[in-house]
């Protein structure tokens, strides 16, 4: 939708709000077709309840789960170094005011920073491109996902085999702790930040969006099929839907190494996006590859 | 109902170390691994927004002890607890309850009443909630009492490439 020239603080409130209260579209069609597939009574009833609670917190207009993350921003195309500012009075608006919960702490003290800010917080990453306007883009990222981010620097001999299967196994074993049917994010290449940075940023991609690289598409269905025949199923309680989607990004990397990493997106994956040029601003819940 | 998650536990060991006072209200109770959004009213009272289950392992290392020490019935959480805290369950008679991971505005409708809150200095997540519940659910008892678990039973059966 698009709507008419906004304040930067207000677009990324909206964002905030959007990205925490309605889930985007294409998770929730791949819930409800894996839900017509899904044998296991269980699983069913688990997908079910997800289904039940998107549509409740949609429609009173609250997060769909209590852990609204920490938000994660990406700033895209052209803006100007008080963006930052802009997106931290947001976060503090909206934290009050939706609400969001309070996560952010002192990785020692584990005292609470107040309000989703403190050192290092709100977290922001620049894109600076030649484009004529600017898309911020919001993720709040949970910890129950956040927390089975893996990495692993492969030997190069270890090949396309190897970094199937470390993705598989990482997903396998962090069972049912990232509250699956998960959207799985990975990254290939770079240096090994890079890596884990790229595992995220392609959760931001709609998983009915097919990935233009072919061999990462075939990489994507392998790694898919192989997990929903896994068993692990929603929740590690069994069955066949335990991942809607693998999105994978690559770049280059140094010839004595091959980086993998994986970052899972639990079943709601939240994401919002605006795109901002002088004619007005366009909401979305997706970015391209 | 009471909440407690990683802060609660440590508090509440450390006490009972120390020989320090714990509410009274952990004592038998039905313990769910949950930091809430919560509003506060103008009364002061508190109202659930949202109120889904914390990632239970994370809770391993102290919830055995915790289970023996206060005569827990029950554990609503997600994704299963270890082999010791089972072991202690088995001991004492409780159960684990799996609550659908992220479904927390259907389950946040089960908190009929929110009575109060212990521990608000550690912040809003870890805080000790405690509430009157009503049809609080769905839920899935995934670990019983006789040291029977649905998660070690997926695990084991896992097929992988």
């Amino acid at each position: 939708m698009i709507k008419l020239p906004e304040p930067v603080e207000d677009v990324v409130y909206n964002l905030l709000r959007l990205a925490n209260t309605k889930l985007p579209e294409d998770i929730g069609w791949a819930m409800e077709a894996a839900s017509g597939w899904e044998q296991n009574e269980i699983a069913y009833t688990q997908l079910g309840a997800i289904m039940d609670n998107v549509k409740k917190a949609e429609h009173i207009g609250v997060p769909m789960c209590q852990d609204t993350g920490i938000p994660v921003f990406y700033v895209k195309g052209k803006f100007d170094s008080s963006i930052g500012k802009d997106i931290a009075k947001a976060v503090e608006r909206a934290t009050k005011d939706i609400p969001l919960r309070p996560n952010t702490v002192d990785p020692i003290t584990r005292e609470n920073c107040g309000l989703n800010l403190g050192p290092g917080m709100p977290i922001i990453h620049y894109i600076p491109t030649d484009d004529d306007f600017t898309q911020i883009t919001v993720l709040p990222k949970g910890a129950g996902s956040e927390n089975m981010t893996r990495l692993a620097m492969l030997n190069p001999a270890d090949g396309v085999e190897g970094i199937k299967k470390f993705i598989i196994d990482s997903v396998l074993d962090a069972g049912g702790r990232p509250c699956p049917p998960t959207i799985v994010g990975v990254g290939i290449g770079g240096t090994s930040d890079v890596c884990v940075s790229m595992a995220k940023e392609a959760l931001l991609v709609p998983i009915d969006e097919e990935n233009p690289d072919p061999v990462l598409r075939q990489m994507e269905e392998d790694i898919f099929v192989a997990l929903n025949g896994s068993g692990l199923g929603p929740m590690g309680l069994g069955g066949s839907t335990t991942s809607l989607g693998v999105r994978i990004k690559k770049c280059a990397c140094h010839t004595a190494s091959l980086p993998v990493a994986v970052n899972i997106g639990c079943w709601a994956t939240r994401r919002a996006s605006a795109k901002i040029t002088a004619n007005g601003v366009e909401y979305s819940q997706g970015v391209k590859f | 109902m009471i909440t407690g998650r990683d802060e609660m536990h440590i508090r509440a060991m450390e006490y009972v170390k120390e020989g320090k006072e714990v509410p009274k209200d952990i004592e038998g109770s039905v313990l769910f691994h949950c930091g809430p959004i919560m509003v506060q009213r103008d009364n002061g009272t508190w109202a659930v927004v949202a109120a889904g289950p914390t990632t239970s392992a994370r809770m391993n290392k102290l919830e055995p002890d915790f289970i023996r020490k206060f005569k827990i019935r029950a554990v609503i959480g997600k994704g299963g607890m270890s082999k010791e805290t089972m072991d202690a369950m088995k001991e004492v008679g409780c159960v684990y309850l799996a609550a659908t991971g992220g479904a927390a505005v259907s389950l946040a409708e089960g908190l009929r009443k929110c009575v109060g809150v212990e521990w608000l200095d550690l912040g809003m997540a870890e805080a000790m909630w405690r509430f009157d519940t009503d049809k609080f659910g769905p839920l899935v008892v995934a670990i019983d009492a006789n040291g029977n678990s649905l998660y070690d039973k997926v695990n084991s059966s896992l097929v992988r490439p």
